[in-house]
């Protein structure tokens, strides 16, 4: 097999320079962290009531989050892929609506949940009439703003598995008499398994480091609504260890999902 | 290659992309952009000043520059004690005006202002939107657990003192949210997103007809006091512009606009 392009040969010095520059970036801040961090009291910090409000809350949210991400997920992705064979403006639009959370300041992401939702909005206000629910303000506000940050890493995880994926096995078995749902069940979701596994780990791992659309949608009331990130954006202003504590808390995660991420599950992170 | 491998290329791209425009995100928006403040010219005077006095410091900065054609003011509000900690980290402030002593005190601990000075004072008012659909009619109201109550968090001026005057009054409050400067709690009840809070009377004279005040007798004893100091490494290229600002601020100008904003004399 012949070697891919830019994978032999020497770079350009200039090259290398620039790219250890940006490498720094990346590494020394993280390093900074690190090795400032009050190693000492560490344990203390971390046993704090509020720190282990916060931990227990974004987790707990983040799981939720994840699994109601893999429900609306996965269907979303199948269709999407199945999309391929629209006429080219529905196509793109379904796209582009699952892609816009992507790029989008998430705070943006918090001010439109809470048009929609809050008191004044339509489908709030309906909520509220109702059923005498209001959304804002509550631990289920945090989820969702989390599962509308990271739907689409998981839609586009589970997507690409699934135009990847092999077909024919799919039209074996419904040559053999499956039902489309149990060629999807039994067919396609294992296929597309490690797809969606890693999907669901990426989304974890952004639902767990939601900020600006939860500060905005869900407020922040201990224990209720606010979580890790938020909670270390406060303690920053008030006592920088808790602070560092906190933050070497979601590093220590984002590394541990980096590695359950490793080789064959992310295109791009094979090593 | 197959467009599969490209594909897949692209959204590898995306994803590192999205990760890192959502960590970007994370971090809230409140650090002026960098001046520059020694080839252009009208330098750049850098005032971080607390949410509460960010509307009559706007107003403040437009008389100062009247008189100093050759400074320009830029304001950068938010949260004091996080203001405190972006100084203390060296951010490129050369002016602070706090809300409370104590992110002031961060400030002056860490070696970079001298001999803050009182330049107001400000006193707790409860605030509903227009209308007053909850029918909120004083303190006591905030235990109302199916009120939806806004208040500011306890590690920022205005939140330390709603502890103080609830406590004072014997209650407990039963809050939706504890946010992290006092103008974010204001949106909240200008949005009408919750029944009641407890605000600066200056931030009710500010909001205008979005909400209503309602008059805490109480509130006359727990008296925030506003300090503002000059940095010691001022970063303006104009030495004496930063002692300038102060001494306009706390000077007759500076004072009626403070006045009119509904500040007490300090």
């Amino acid at each position: 097999m012949a070697a891919r392009p830019g994978t032999t040969g020497r770079l350009a010095w200039p090259v290398v320079a620039v790219a250890a520059l940006g490498l720094a970036l990346l590494v020394l801040p993280l390093a900074a962290l690190v090795l400032r961090a009050p190693w000492s009291d560490l344990a203390g910090l971390l046993a704090r009531e509020s720190v282990l409000q916060a931990l227990l809350l974004s987790f707990g949210t983040a799981l939720v989050a994840t699994a109601l991400c893999l429900l609306l997920g996965v269907p979303l992705a199948a269709l999407l892929a199945r999309a391929a064979g629209w006429p080219t403006l529905p196509r793109r639009l379904l796209r582009a609506a699952v892609t816009v959370p992507l790029v989008l300041p998430p705070v943006v992401g918090g001010i439109a949940l809470l048009q929609l939702l809050g008191r004044r909005g339509p489908l709030g206000s309906t909520l509220e009439q109702w059923f005498g629910i209001t959304v804002p303000f509550t631990t289920g506000a945090v989820v969702i703003a989390q599962v509308f940050v990271a739907l689409p890493f998981l839609v586009f995880a589970v997507e690409g598995a699934l135009r990847t994926g092999d077909r024919r096995t799919e039209l074996a078995a419904a040559t053999l008499g499956a039902s489309r749902w149990q060629v999807f069940r039994h067919v396609t979701l294992p296929l597309v398994a490690p797809g969606v596994a890693a999907g669901a780990v990426l989304c974890f791992s952004r639902a767990l480091g939601e900020f600006g659309a939860t500060i905005t949608f869900a407020g922040s009331l201990p224990g209720v609504t606010r979580t890790l990130p938020i909670a270390s954006y406060l303690a920053m202003q008030t006592d920088p260890d808790e602070a560092i504590a906190l933050a070497l808390l979601l590093l220590a995660v984002s590394i541990a999902v980096l590695l359950l991420l490793r080789d064959r599950w992310l295109p791009g992170v094979r090593g | 290659m197959t467009r599969t491998h490209a594909r897949a290329a692209w959204l590898a791209a995306v994803l590192t992309a999205a990760l890192a425009l959502a960590g970007c995100a994370a971090e809230p928006g409140s650090r002026p952009d960098a001046s520059s403040p020694t080839d252009a010219a009208p330098a750049t005077l850098t005032v971080f000043a607390a949410a509460s006095v960010a509307e009559a410091f706007e107003e403040i900065a437009d008389g100062f520059e009247a008189r100093h054609p050759h400074l320009e003011v830029v304001v950068n509000s938010g949260g004091s004690g996080a203001l405190a900690q972006q100084i203390v980290a060296g951010a490129p402030a050369d002016v602070f005006a706090s809300a409370a002593q104590p992110p002031m005190q961060q400030v002056v601990d860490a070696g970079l202002a001298e001999a803050p000075t009182d330049f107001a004072t400000n006193t707790l008012e409860l605030v509903v939107p227009a209308g007053n659909p909850a029918g909120v009619s004083g303190l006591d109201d905030l235990d109302r657990p199916e009120l939806r109550v806004a208040l500011c968090d306890a590690s920022v001026p205005c939140g330390a003192a709603s502890v103080e005057l609830l406590e004072r009054a014997g209650l407990t409050a039963v809050p939706d949210t504890l946010e992290s400067d006092v103008k974010a709690v204001l949106t909240k009840v200008i949005l009408d997103e919750v029944d009641a809070a407890l605000v600066y009377r200056t931030d009710v004279i500010a909001a205008g007809a979005a909400v209503e005040g309602i008059e805490v007798p109480t509130a006359a004893s727990v008296v925030n006091h506003y300090p503002i100091a000059a940095m010691s490494d001022a970063a303006s290229s104009d030495a004496g512009a930063a002692a300038a600002f102060v001494a306009f601020v706390t000077g007759t100008e500076g004072r009626a606009v403070l006045e009119a904003a509904g500040f007490g004399a300090p």
